[in-house]
């Protein structure tokens, strides 16, 4: 009879993702147990808490390395702490954003139009379990990247995605399409991570473990069975691809992001994209290395595809968060083109990049909060016409993260895209830069019209407005623009510290 | 050595802008005379460097260098050759005669005053800076920097289809742009691989590369250059911005901005790629001599005072590239020195141009007529750039386009005579709008017009003295201009060829 054995966890290393955990259940109990009227205010500060003290862990921790933490299934090293770090700054911004109540559903299990929702709206309830629901989602991504063996991963991704589907459903406006992009989100994703987990299964059938060390010393081997290989890698790639929005596994995004209240919205696509990334690179730096020969080709054609697609599709676009999205699709092109390094500086390039964008882009979302009319936010581009005039300031904010977006000099969207470039220049992959210029020259055209249309037409008298920020919104917009042109002017600190830290270890 | 001429040079407008803002929207009076001071103060200092100008030393001076990224080899490294420093003096002073000239530009625009001026002393900052830089990566940063004062400069205070125009403008040169950032990149990737990353422009010079490379990205940055300068059949946008934008703007488009793109071609095309230059030179010149052709009978047949000035530049800068690239000594001092004059020719068309169609209240050629009787000095100036324009002897630009003619002859004979014509076409297209507005009877709609008042006047006056005084005696340009023009040959491995005609103008 096997006596058991208690695992050995290093708490202390585990701490980031340990109190994230803890906030959320105490999260839910005071869902339960505290009156409608605290609340809010009570959910809110212990979000905040808990994020900034996961954030100050992380700090702790950032010389750490160490792949015991958790008998082998996770790895903390410098990728995982600069990619927990990012995940977590993001998490605090978009959490600054979710505070403002005025975009989620008072009562999200009400029928849309019934007299339950109207009741609950005049009761002025606010909603208030999103924030226990984004501090799983955080502690997911959070482990995402660091996971080191398959189950964990696949248990890391769900606790990321479940979430994220409830909280794509909570709008306040236009229910349907928002309850619609929660479902297409939950049904696609669910798809995906079975693709996923049925890759996990090909992989430890092909090398008789789940660990990705295990799987990086069967590919040395190189036993037995290639097919095995192929078809593991290949659903895996399926599950990650998905994550990050890269075509053809792209669908959902345009829906999930229009629908999703914008708040969720903006925490998603920076966050999310981090977390997938990580992994990615996690797996295809640590696990597929030596078999890069089977799967880089692919991945460069997807990397092209998603490149071209992205920039051309979004230029048809006349809602603003569909085309947040087509770009965002774009991106996760681009930031592919670093995984593909498969170099030290491709790494370095693509968590620089990760971190740029994601600034970049909660801080679009968040002015894309602010743009109403009485009926609630607009996100038709051309009721945006004229912005620059009302309000200047917003509007060249915005107008600066778009040309970050861009990648203009002096913004940090130009380092990310120098150095991203030159990382899979380096890489031997001179086709998939030369496409990646053209389809920046592409996007940077639907980028201009929007500061065109904001800048250049006359204001159409129906409204549309920009509200005035709530403090906690206006310090997103602030920081994510300051840090935007921060990186672009001085990037040398993040790039060193990156450089130094970000070694992965196996 | 450091020193901190071109630093203290650049950063000058930077304040002007910045004491620009903090004053009071209301107070236009002294937002323009604050304005104007800078531009005055920045000329001055530019004329006193330029004193310190040590001709016959073939290096950089006035050089200054700090890291600036060093994770990724980029410095701030300025300095200037006779080359560089030529075309910071053409910038400076023009600002304060564009500024001058057109006091009352920025009124009737989409915003203030106070943006005006603020976007046109950025953007003199950027002139100096873009023709300063000797890293490579700083250059491309005020390349693609500069195109967002002007872009909003064209958008938002020109006139007619200004927003298109403005758009058109930017793309173009993005587009050109992200050309040239590839071939940035693979710079940096092959300087890394030959002993450390670096973007110093004498480092990069000696890479080695195979010379499909060195074609390639020869091609990257000619065709951001081309765009820029514009060479046929990258001009399209040209026409439509010149149209658009104010006759201030427009000065500095045609008469600096494109510069950027002759300068870029001898600086770094020539300089980087000698190979690639000898291997392309041949299909240069023949797009230099369509552009010549081309752009002169365009010009002939434009209705519109601003298109047709437009057409003449694309002509002109046919002569240009045709100078650079015969790789000749003279042809090389004769490019620059007709960069210098072009400058001031233009400015004088574009701004009596400016004041014409601002009485008129039209541009059409032949909205005029008889002018010479009712505004005797406008017409008078008119008649005199045009002469410029023309090349007259006894002008500036004569002595440019005759070093530029007799030194392709020595190389390119054939197309040194085709290009000639271009001088037959600059008679008609000069004369006949000469004619038509200014002589015959005074048409409907002009008996009124006034005439230049004083201000005017004064701002008229140094741009006609230039002109006439280079045409007499254009040596002090030319000595400076010389060693710079003959070590660039000499780099790009040319000698002139025996049989050179006595040098003309030494």
């Amino acid at each position: 009879m096997t006596s058991f054995i208690a695992p050995a966890l290093s708490y202390s290393l585990l701490a980031p993702i340990l109190i994230v955990l803890g906030g959320a259940v105490l999260g839910v109990i005071v869902e339960a147990f505290v009156s409608r009227a605290h609340r809010s205010t009570i959910q809110l500060s212990i979000t905040l808490g808990t994020l900034v003290l996961s954030l100050a862990q992380v700090w702790r921790i950032r010389h750490a390395s160490s792949l015991t933490a958790a008998m082998g299934s996770v790895a903390v090293d410098g990728p995982a702490i600069l990619l927990q770090g990012s995940i977590l700054i993001i998490a605090i911004l978009g959490v600054f954003l979710i505070a403002d109540h005025d975009h989620f559903t008072t009562l999200a299990a009400s029928l849309p139009g019934s007299p339950e929702e109207r009741e609950a709206q005049q009761s002025g309830v606010k909603l208030t379990e999103v924030y226990p629901l984004t501090l799983f989602a955080v502690a997911g991504m959070l482990l995402f990247p660091i996971a080191t063996d398959l189950i964990t991963l696949f248990v890391a991704l769900e606790v990321l995605s479940l979430p994220l589907y409830l909280m794509a459903g909570l709008s306040r406006r236009r229910r349907l399409l928002s309850q619609e992009a929660a479902l297409k989100y939950f049904l696609l994703g669910a798809f995906s991570s079975a693709f996923f987990l049925f890759g996990s299964a090909f992989l430890y059938g092909y090398s008789g473990t789940v660990s990705l060390a295990g799987i990086h010393d069967a590919v040395e081997a190189s036993p037995g069975n290639q097919v095995f290989l192929l078809i593991g890698l290949a659903f895996l790639s399926v599950g990650l691809l998905f994550k990050v929005s890269a075509v053809p596994f792209h669908a959902w995004t345009p829906d999930v992001y229009q629908g999703a209240p914008t708040p969720v919205t903006a925490f998603m696509a920076a966050a999310t994209k981090m977390a997938a990334f990580g992994a990615m690179l996690r797996i295809f730096y640590t696990s597929f290395a030596n078999a890069y020969w089977d799967w880089r080709p692919l991945l460069t054609v997807i990397a092209i595809v998603t490149m071209l697609f992205g920039a051309v599709v979004a230029i048809a676009q006349r809602d603003v968060k569909r085309m947040l999205a087509y770009s965002s699709i774009a991106h996760a092109g681009f930031l592919i083109t670093g995984v593909l390094a498969l170099t030290k500086s491709g790494l370095d390039a693509t968590i620089f990049y990760l971190f740029a964008y994601g600034i970049a882009t909660i801080g679009a979302f968040g002015i894309v909060t602010l743009v109403r009319d009485s009926s609630g936010e607009v996100t038709d581009l051309n009721r945006w016409a004229g912005l620059g005039k009302r309000s200047p300031f917003i509007a060249t904010v915005f107008a600066t993260l778009l040309l970050a977006f861009a990648g203009i000099p002096l913004t940090s969207g130009f380092i990310g895209k120098f150095t991203i470039f030159s990382a899979a220049y380096e890489g031997g992959n001179k086709a998939v830069v030369v496409v990646g210029v053209l389809s920046s020259a592409i996007a940077a055209f639907f980028y201009i019209r929007v500061i065109v249309l904001m800048f250049f037409t006359d204001p159409v008298e129906d409204g549309t407005s920009v509200v005035i920020p709530s403090i906690l919104t206006r310090a997103t917009v602030i920081i994510s623009f300051a840090i935007t042109i921060f990186l672009g002017v001085l990037p040398t600190p993040l790039l060193n510290f990156i450089h130094s830290t970000a070694t992965f270890i196996r | 050595m450091n020193n901190a001429w071109l630093t203290s040079l650049g950063l000058l407008p930077l304040l002007g802008a910045l004491l620009v803002s903090v004053l009071p929207e209301k107070n236009i009076l002294l937002i323009k005379r604050v304005a104007f001071g800078t531009t005055l103060v920045v000329a001055a200092v530019a004329i006193a460097m330029a004193t310190r100008f040590q001709r016959d030393n073939v290096n950089l001076q006035f050089v200054e260098t700090h890291q600036w990224i060093p994770s990724l080899g980029i410095n701030y490294a300025v300095g200037v050759d006779g080359i560089a420093l030529v075309l910071i003096l053409l910038s400076v002073l023009l600002a304060p005669v564009v500024v001058l000239a057109g006091w009352n530009e920025a009124t009737g625009g989409r915003w203030g005053v106070k943006t005006f001026y603020i976007l046109m002393l950025v953007l003199e900052t950027m002139m100096i800076g873009v023709f300063a830089s000797t890293d490579v990566f700083l250059f491309y940063v005020f390349f693609e920097a500069m195109l967002i004062p002007v872009y909003f400069l064209i958008g938002g205070y020109g006139s007619g289809a200004r927003s298109a125009a403005a758009v058109k403008f930017l793309l173009y040169s993005l587009f050109g742009g992200l050309l040239m950032l590839a071939s940035i990149i693979a710079l940096y990737v092959l300087s890394g691989d030959q002993g450390g990353h670096t973007f110093d422009i004498n480092a990069l010079s000696h890479l080695h590369m195979s010379s499909t490379t060195e074609n390639m990205l020869f091609l990257g940055f000619f065709i951001a250059f081309a765009i820029k300068a514009p060479v046929w059949p990258f001009h399209t946008w040209l026409p439509d911005a010149a149209e658009a934008a104010t006759p201030g703007t427009s000065v500095l488009l045609l008469g600096v901005l494109d510069k950027v793109g002759t300068f870029g071609m001898i600086r770094y095309c020539l300089t980087l790629f000698p190979h690639a230059t000898k291997t392309f030179t041949p299909v240069i010149l023949v797009l230099a001599v369509i552009s010549i052709i081309y752009g002169a009978f365009l010009a002939i047949g434009q209705k519109d005072f601003k298109r047709l000035i437009a057409f003449t530049s694309i002509s002109h800068f046919g002569f240009i590239t045709m100078g650079i690239f015969a790789m000749t000594s003279q042809g090389q001092s004769g490019a620059t020195l007709y960069m210098f004059n072009h400058g001031f020719s233009t400015a004088a068309l574009f701004l009596v141009a400016g004041w014409m169609s601002s009485r008129r209240g039209s541009s059409k050629i032949t909205d005029f007529g008889g002018l010479q009787r009712v505004t005797p000095v406008m017409a008078w100036v008119f008649f005199f750039a045009g002469m410029s324009s023309l090349a007259l002897p006894g002008l500036s630009s004569f002595v440019s386009e005759f070093l530029v003619l007799v030194g392709t002859y020595t190389r390119y004979p054939v197309a040194a005579v085709i290009g000639a014509f271009g001088i037959v076409l600059a008679a008609l297209y000069i004369l006949i709008p000469v004619q038509r507005s200014l002589h015959g009877p005074v048409t409907e709609g002009n008996e009124n017009l006034p005439d230049l008042n004083v201000r005017e006047k004064v701002a008229i006056a140094p741009v006609v003295a230039v002109i006439l005084f280079l045409g007499f005696y254009p040596s002090p340009l030319l000595q400076v201009i010389n060693p710079g023009a003959a070590h660039s040959i000499a780099q790009a491995g040319f000698s002139d060829p025996i049989s050179s005609i006595d040098k003309a103008g030494k």
